[in-house]
């Protein structure tokens, strides 16, 4: 009777999302040079200890003293001055030389440049680590508060409401204040009070509300989204229904977040090392560097500029990447960036 | 209605109540934390600390000591520095309103118009080089740390270009009252308003213009468009209109935080002695009846917004109404 | 009125070229209501969207010629076909549930479109939004002004939205599945209002739909259109009673009878629309059709009369 020609189309294997969305973020130009950059700043940053051993500086100890060979001549690093420090002292500004005071000194005589990749380090990695644990926390809280309801959304959902309802800088200033006199100390998880961990973990905490909502927000829909009520009816158990059902649609907005935060996160932990609360000394951050150079500001400018256009690169990269993971994985996310 | 008010103001004291619990809790009961040596000093001798203990009533239980300070904010209103005794804190605090007042709303006129020009401009010529600058531009601005960009801009007008015409009229750092001296407080304010509202500008720059793109593909502008309306009145009056509303609630959220203290990055860096300023010394200073009172000051300015916002969006949009 | 011309609109998209209407032509003619009938994908829509000016994406191509009264509406510029639009020719869509904007009570949303058009007052456009209501008998038109759209039924804001396209009393009304996304009961409550709104108006018609059913209601002449192109045309008689290409005669079987036994299975048309991408050559409806036969390789012609369809089983 009727013939069905061979002309018909055959809907092509489809890939799967993940497939899709790497494909998509591949395509998106922006995306993929701010990765590219991101990943530059990481490995120069990686190649600190080696960048210091061979320019010979120890960015660590206060080399007030030393002497550096500048064009042949044997220039100090702390000249005599009349201006800035009104010590009688200014160190040299930028050399433009590799491995020799590239940046100049900051008012320790230590070599600018190699303190900016190790602050760097310890920048990122603070960045990235407490992005951890706030996912860690807000997918937890999430889970709980969107997916049992009841009480436990109840008691969840007023706490995160407080936690918000502190403006997170003063939030993250406080516990800074309070925790980095004495280290934290909860029996079970003890931080010393120079430890990376310690605004690791405020920085982390902090942030918990501001991805729990939305987790949660997600959750409460998914709960309600008929497989899930096909799930339960059959008596599929929580957990598994966690696990198999909710959480691997939640993950593309955790996956998201992930640059958006070590973007906010970076901003913090700078401003609260800026304040001298974040990373303590002997360590170095961009934020701490930034602080060292408020008193040679004038004199110096380059101590405070390098760090933070170091900052407003590194956090453009994210923000760009995180544009377009967004875009690639789910263009009607209403999720936005860079606030707090 | 009127049930629904009052749940509201529950909820509201309920929040503040929390973080006043909260930050007591922080600074008065953090395992380790002994305030009475904070204020002694170090090397007090054990006599000394117990002195000091018993006048500030640390030998009380917490929740003693909670009441007592709580009564002495809002009932008695002489709650004194721990840091500076005999120095009202609730005055105190109240002073330093007017300099963040005149810091935010100066830096919030500045980004919302901004903000709409940017959001506007980009929407309209959406896929263009215009379009992907600004949104470039506005990125820039999220991505700049506000302390360093004050600094930046520090070193620019008071020092290196600070000869120069364009820059000589900036005065050095420091607040100006408005009483005294209108053209001063303007002056000394001005670029610190810029440098607050770059981050927002760039924010809400980006919002404004997600939303009306956003808007532009629903069906009531195809509508719009079939009535025979002009682009530019499509674009302001229809998808504008309906995309205010994220903007309005992002704003008033954002403005209550502001008020409430979060500029004190942009204070410490150009030396206005506002909310956040205060409570930034008297963090450094572990001054806890300070650090309490901004901090209820903070929570309530924050959980006021919020209200705010709710109302506000209620009035824009008329589909919250009825609900 | 509207003389339409082999019109052709294409989109340029990142897989190729896509016809979505392909050699269209077609009259209509004062006040009378023209049945355009296809399957999604017909190109059904986007010819009348042409018609109206409404395409927007900057990778579409039109060419061709749209004719109303004797003005080419093809590449005219924006501000002229603007000032058609919403005046001489109103266009209406299929969800009343998204047609209008929100934030505007729904007399402000009509009013806008008259003070659009004429150089009247404010109150003089309100009064005529409040008229226009009634005439589309909605029940207290001066306090229904005043609501908002979230507060009306679907069927009350479809006729909202036919208020609003007949506010300047266009010659040319276009309705793109107006009652598709509506209750049976309120299907027929809108056509008979439109039946109304034709008599007291003397508006021509453009009726957009896939239901066989509404067509033979309403329509004056019909359009069948399959994959970009028009298959047949005639009047509503001559198609219902002796269809000529085999589509219209699918198309008619399809519908269930409302006499005599009642058949166990539907019958649907085998297959799917051709891919508009890769548009094989000769009839588009060969490869569904049972009476192909080897001259359906090459693409047949219509007729230019009023009574044609394109096929070669079919007397020219």
């Amino acid at each position: 009777m009727s013939v069905i020609s061979d002309t018909l189309d055959v809907t092509p294997k489809s890939r799967g999302p993940w497939a899709t969305a790497l494909r998509r973020l591949l395509r998106d130009q922006a995306a993929v040079a701010a990765l590219v950059v991101f990943i530059v700043i990481v490995v120069f940053c990686l190649l600190a200890p080696a960048y210091a051993y061979w320019a010979g500086t120890d960015p660590f100890k206060s080399t007030l003293d030393a002497v550096i060979k500048l064009n042949g001549q044997d220039v100090p690093v702390m000249e005599q001055s009349t201006e800035g420090l009104g010590l009688g002292y200014t160190p040299i500004g930028p050399t433009w030389q590799l491995g020799n005071y590239f940046l100049g000194a900051d008012n320790q005589g230590r070599d600018v440049m190699a303190r900016l990749l190790y602050g760097g380090l310890n920048s990122l990695f603070i960045a990235g680590m407490a992005t951890v644990v706030t996912l860690f926390f807000a997918t937890l809280i999430g889970l709980a508060a969107g997916f049992f309801g009841g009480i436990i959304d109840t008691l969840l959902s007023r706490f995160l409401d407080i936690l918000w309802a502190f403006p997170v800088y003063l939030l993250a200033i406080s516990l800074s204040i309070v925790l980095i006199a004495q280290g934290l100390n909860l029996g079970i998880i003890t931080i010393e009070s120079g430890s990376l961990w310690l605004p690791i973990f405020i920085i982390g905490v902090v942030y918990v509300p501001y991805v729990a909502r939305p987790v949660r927000g997600q959750v409460l829909a998914l709960r309600e989204s008929e497989f899930v009520l096909a799930a339960i009816g059959l008596g599929v158990p929580s957990h598994r229904i966690l696990l198999r059902d909710i959480l691997p649609n939640v993950s593309t907005t955790l996956i998201v977040f992930v640059p958006i935060m070590m973007a906010l996160n970076m901003i913090t932990e700078s401003a609260l090392s800026f304040l001298s609360i974040g990373v303590q000394p002997p360590d170095a951050s961009w934020g701490t560097i930034i602080q060292d150079g408020q008193t040679l500001l004038y004199t110096r400018p380059m101590v405070a500029l390098a760090p933070g256009i170091a900052i407003v690169i590194t956090v453009l990269a994210l923000n760009v990447l995180g544009d377009g993971l967004r875009d690639a994985l789910d263009p009607r996310s209403k999720i936005r960036i860079g606030r707090s | 209605m009127v049930y629904a008010l009052l749940q509201r103001l529950g909820q509201m004291l309920f929040v503040m109540f929390g973080i006043s619990v909260l930050v007591f809790l922080i600074f008065f009961a953090t395992p380790g934390a002994d305030p009475a040596a904070r204020i002694a000093g170090r090397n007090a001798s054990p006599e000394v600390l117990e002195a000091v203990r018993k006048s500030f009533g640390f030998d009380q239980p917490f929740y003693v000591q909670y009441l007592t300070m709580m009564k002495k904010i809002f009932i008695t209103g002489d709650l004194t520095s721990f840091v500076n005794r005999g120095w009202k804190v609730v005055p105190a605090v109240l002073d330093t309103v007017p300099v963040t007042l005149s810091l935010v709303i100066g830096a919030a006129v500045l980004w919302v118009v901004f903000a709409l020009i940017i959001g506007i401009v980009a929407a309209a010529t959406r896929g263009s080089w215009i379009d992907k600058t600004l949104m470039v531009l506005g990125l820039i601005g999220i991505s700049m740390p506000v302390y360093w960009l004050g600094e930046m801009l520090n070193l620019i007008t008071q020092s290196r270009y600070h000869d120069t015409w364009m820059f000589s009229w900036v005065p050095p750092l420091g607040y100006k009252n408005f009483s005294d001296d209108p053209k001063g407080w303007f002056l000394t304010l001005v670029i610190p308003w810029i440098t607050l509202s770059i981050l927002y500008i760039g924010l809400y720059g980006r919002v404004l213009r997600a939303a009306i793109v956003e808007s532009l593909q629903e069906d009531y502008i195809r509508t719009a468009r079939a009535k025979g309306l002009s682009e530019t009145r499509i674009l302001l009056r229809h998808a504008l209109r309906t995309s205010l509303v994220a903007f309005v609630t992002l704003f008033g959220l954002d403005f209550g935080a502001l008020v409430g203290g979060s500029a004190l990055l942009t204070e410490v860096v150009f030396g206005l002695q506002g909310v956040g300023k205060l409570t930034y010394d008297a963090l450094l200073n572990l001054d806890l009846p300070i650090i309490m009172t901004t901090v209820l000051y903070a929570s309530f300015f924050v959980v006021m917004a919020n209200a705010v916002v709710d109302v506000l969006y209620m009035l824009i949009d008329p589909r919250v109404r009825t609900a | 009125m509207l003389k339409v011309r082999d019109l052709t609109v294409s989109f340029r998209t990142e897989q190729g070229i896509v016809r979505a209407v392909d050699g269209v032509s077609f009259d209509v003619g004062e006040g009378e209501l023209l049945g355009v009938v296809g399957e999604s994908g017909s190109g059904k829509t986007v010819s009348l969207l042409a018609v109206m000016g409404l395409i927007t994406d900057p990778n579409a191509i039109i060419a061709g010629s749209i004719q109303y009264r004797g003005r080419e509406l093809v590449g005219l510029k924006s501000r002229a076909m603007r000032e058609l639009r919403g005046k001489e020719i109103a266009m209406i869509f299929q969800d009343p549930m998204t047609a209008l904007t929100p934030v505007y009570t729904i007399g402000w949303q009509i009013a806008e479109q008259v003070l659009a058009h004429n150089n009247v007052s404010k109150s003089a456009a309100w009064q005529r939004a409040i008229d226009l209501l009634a005439e589309v008998n909605i029940p207290k038109p001066e306090e229904t002004a005043h609501r908002y759209p979230h507060q009306l039924s679907g069927g009350m804001r479809q006729r909202v939205v036919i208020a609003m396209a007949l506010s300047c009393n266009p010659a040319l009304l276009v309705a793109d599945e107006p009652t598709t996304a509506l209750d049976v009961t309120v299907q027929a409550q809108i056509l008979d209002l439109l039946h109304k709104l034709r008599r007291n108006h003397g508006s021509a018609i453009v009726f957009i739909t896939h239901d066989m059913g509404v067509m033979a209601e309403i329509a004056d002449r019909m359009l069948v259109m399959y994959a970009g192109r028009v298959v047949e045309r005639g009047t509503k008689q001559e198609l219902f009673s002796s269809p000529m290409h085999p589509y219209t005669r699918a198309l008619l079987d399809s519908i269930p009878p409302l006499t005599g036994e009642r058949p166990r299975r539907l019958r649907a048309i085998p297959g799917t629309p051709p891919n508009l991408l890769n548009r094989p050559p000769g009839c588009a409806f060969a490869p569904r059709c049972t009476l192909r036969f080897d001259k359906c390789d090459t693409e047949p012609a219509l007729g230019s009369g009023q009574r044609a369809a394109a096929c070669f089983r079919v007397p020219a």
